[in-house]
């Protein structure tokens, strides 16, 4: 048996020697053959979806290289549109993901019930925008739609009802068992099962229902360019992100809040141990991290649709994402978020189909690939840290 | 003093003998309702929420994947035994080679799990789990060969010992002796050496690692134990059931069961009875107590009235209801040692 390095992690050395251990690891032989061929793996994947998908053909019957669209180098135009798809969504991913990332980052907090405040907010919007904009029984059209009165009213009053509601939770239930990671994680729990029995006995009326973009963002609203056109709703949700993200940098990195923040999530008792007030700041971060969950919850509403089990679905995209990206890294939340909408957008339609009868969805078995590779070589995400 | 050391494990142990010597007369004491319905369904949850709590109290590791396991082997069950009327493989064989297959591959899906997450701990390792637990759910709801959102059924006429709805004694006493065997099995595991260094890694993995055992095999084992004993649930489920379905997996039966365990006792393998039977009777009798109808919580929301008493517990005791219990044992004793006390100690002694 090879004898393992001590100190083989870690140490400066020369770009030649970092740049080997990127790419084959510095480890046992095993590790070696993992990183390789994990390499390798990502170079056949480009490979595949650039040159070697085969389009579908007419009479339905494809072969083990039929794929929905074909190689991006037949179809560009659906590869343009899949890469948009997934950039896009990656962002609604990331509004939602930091929240949550923040919040676990700060106070060690798993919030569990994150997924329920994306829906609760989801289904306060199209319930209130159903009311402003007189809704029939037909529901509404984007074009009925205002943008202010109608899709940002609802959403603020959405977000301020999610953050009072986190507000209220911090306070009452979390406060005063600071540090108990696995009971304050119960208790989120208990609370998600409340909400979302609460919520399918007052919001949910028989199926999925979805919240209308305002006029200016309606589906007739395409951003072309020569013969490629693209939804500027989705395009929105994009620069949400982003000016979410800016926002984020700019508030931990240059208020006093932010610093505070920062300081606390590398070491709250010391934050704590010099005077400084961060049952406060831990108050701010929950809210936040409601907050943003319930702007998801109210662009997710609009983007696709709010129904019972959404709540499930959005605790495990939002899990998933920070899990890849590593708990309590904003830069992870982006990366994990790109990662996972990559996985679950291109496997859909790049994963070879036997068939035009075909219905199997293997992206939620190849994101399970992606988590445990992930894991398998960073047990605490690509930018985590242990605790 | 020394009386009350002996005094308590006999009344603890006389509950249990005495809970023992009803539940093995079974159908000559319950009604058939409980027999076929409540207490069968107590059994496999109390078999689910065990290999939860083994995990957690004497792993270190709570994890919500349990429900996926014992998914698994229900769904491989089922796509073994079924002929043709139901969704999935239809393989048309044998019970007892369904039984096998379940059991055995859902064990290789848990260590399989283990050994991805065995290198997570704590918190991480609810997380970790719980995502495991959505994408099981997902994966038999989207991949149709096996299952899809329908899931499978028609699993009773499959069974190696006749059709359960018609012979409920006969699976009734199957769980019993399951439970019974799955309990001494994990208090056999717990005190072999492989036991003491799980609980050792438990308290201090570091240490234990640099005592050189290897903390992520042993926590792998560990999960792939859980995993066989969350299988053999599966197993007592699908043939209780008799149809199988992604829903019977999905968050909510997660929760639910760390809801059983919790409310029972996360760190004694006695909880995950206590809390099986306190679950199940709750969600079978909530309807019919008039005060709950009357502040709106009847059998519909259910989820509410669980998740109400979950947060109770989980805010008043952290050790669930044999929390409680021991607690108010303690108080008993110490409330009768002074009064006795009092009685006893010479007059000059308390100037009161």
């Amino acid at each position: 048996m090879k004898p393992v390095p001590l100190l083989s992690d870690g140490r400066p050395s020369q770009l030649g020697i970092r740049l080997k251990s990127l790419l084959v690891g510095n480890g046992s032989r095993s590790a070696i053959i993992g990183r390789t061929s994990l390499l390798l793996a990502i170079l056949f994947a480009i490979a595949w979806i650039l040159f070697i998908a085969a389009p579908p053909t007419e009479s339905g019957v494809g072969n083990w290289r039929t794929t929905t669209f074909g190689a991006a180098v037949h179809d560009p135009r659906d590869f343009l549109f899949t890469l948009l798809n997934t950039v896009t969504y990656a962002g609604l991913l990331f509004v939602v993901a930091s929240g949550f990332t923040l919040v676990f980052g700060l106070m060690r907090v798993v919030n569990m019930a994150h997924g329920s405040f994306f829906l609760l907010a989801g289904y306060i919007g199209v319930r209130l925008q159903k009311s402003f904009a007189h809704a029939g029984v037909f529901g509404l059209s984007s074009s009925q739609v205002s943008l202010w009165k109608d899709w940002v009213l609802p959403l603020v009053i959405a977000v301020l009802v999610v953050s009072g509601t986190g507000l209220i939770v911090q306070q009452l239930l979390l406060r005063w068992n600071q540090g108990q990671e696995l009971r304050q994680a119960l208790i989120t729990i208990a609370l998600s099962l409340i909400i979302a029995d609460q919520i399918v006995a007052h919001f949910v009326r028989g199926g999925a229902e979805t919240m209308a973009w305002p006029n200016v963002l309606g589906p007739d609203k395409q951003l072309a360019i020569g013969s490629f056109t693209y939804p500027w709703s989705r395009l929105f949700m994009l620069l949400v992100a982003i000016g979410i993200g800016l926002g984020l940098l700019l508030w931990l990195h240059q208020t006093r809040t932010g610093l505070v923040i920062r300081a606390g999530v590398d070491d709250r008792h010391m934050v704590r141990a010099l005077g400084i007030h961060i049952e406060r700041v831990f108050a701010i971060a929950f809210v936040v991290g409601a907050a943003l969950a319930g702007l998801g919850g109210v662009i997710g509403a609009s983007f696709a649709a709010v129904d019972s089990g959404v709540d499930g679905q959005w605790l495990l995209n939002s899990l998933v994402v920070v899990i890849i990206g590593g708990m309590g890294s904003l830069g992870g939340a982006a990366v994990g978020a790109l990662l996972y909408a990559f996985m679950s957008n291109f496997a859909a339609v790049y994963v070879p189909t036997t068939g035009p009868n075909c219905c199997t969805q293997y992206s939620i078995i190849l994101t399970f690939a992606l988590l445990v590779i992930v894991l398998a070589i960073r047990p605490y995400g690509l930018f985590g840290r242990p605790a | 003093m020394r009386t009350a050391l002996l005094v308590r494990p006999s009344l603890n142990r006389s509950i249990a003998t005495g809970a023992f010597v009803l539940v093995a007369l079974g159908p000559l004491v319950f009604s058939s309702v409980w027999v076929s319905f409540i207490l069968t369904q107590v059994f496999w949850y109390a078999i689910a929420a065990s290999s939860l709590i083994f995990l957690s109290a004497y792993g270190g590791m709570t994890s919500l994947a349990q429900v996926s396991i014992y998914g698994v082997a229900g769904m491989v069950l089922g796509n073994t035994v079924t002929t043709g009327e139901t969704k999935g493989l239809n393989l048309g064989l044998s019970p007892w080679i369904g039984l096998v297959a379940g059991i055995a591959i859902a064990t290789a899906v848990a260590l399989l799990l283990g050994a991805v997450a065995s290198r997570s701990t704590g918190i991480y390792f609810l997380m970790l789990t719980l995502s495991f637990a959505v994408m099981v759910n997902y994966f038999f709801g989207q991949v149709t060969v096996v299952s899809g959102f329908g899931g499978i059924g028609g699993i009773q006429n499959h069974t190696p010992f006749g059709r359960p709805d018609l012979h409920a004694n006969r699976l009734y006493y199957i769980a019993l002796v399951t439970a019974i065997g799955v309990y001494a099995l994990l208090r056999y595991v717990l005190r072999t050496p492989f036991g003491l260094v799980l609980q050792g890694i438990r308290d201090d993995p570091v240490r234990m690692s640099s005592l050189g055992y290897n903390v992520a095999l042993h926590k792998t084992l560990a999960f792939g134990l859980a995993g066989f004993v969350a299988s053999l649930s599966g197993v007592l489920f699908v043939w209780w059931n008799n149809q199988i379905s992604p829903s019977s997996m999905d968050i909510t039966a997660a929760l639910n069961l760390l809801v059983i365990a919790v409310i029972g006792g996360l760190n004694r393998l006695e909880g995950a009875w206590v809390g099986a039977f306190v679950f199940v009777i709750v969600s079978d009798y909530a309807q019919s107590v008039g005060f709950l109808r009357g502040i709106g919580l009847t059998q519909t929301r259910f989820e509410t009235l669980i998740g109400l008493v979950f947060l109770v517990i989980v805010l008043l005791s952290p050790n669930g209801l044999l929390g409680i219990w021991e607690w108010v044992r303690a108080a008993v004793t110490r409330v009768a040692r002074q009064m006795r006390g009092r009685k006893d100690e010479p007059p000059q002694a308390s100037p009161a």
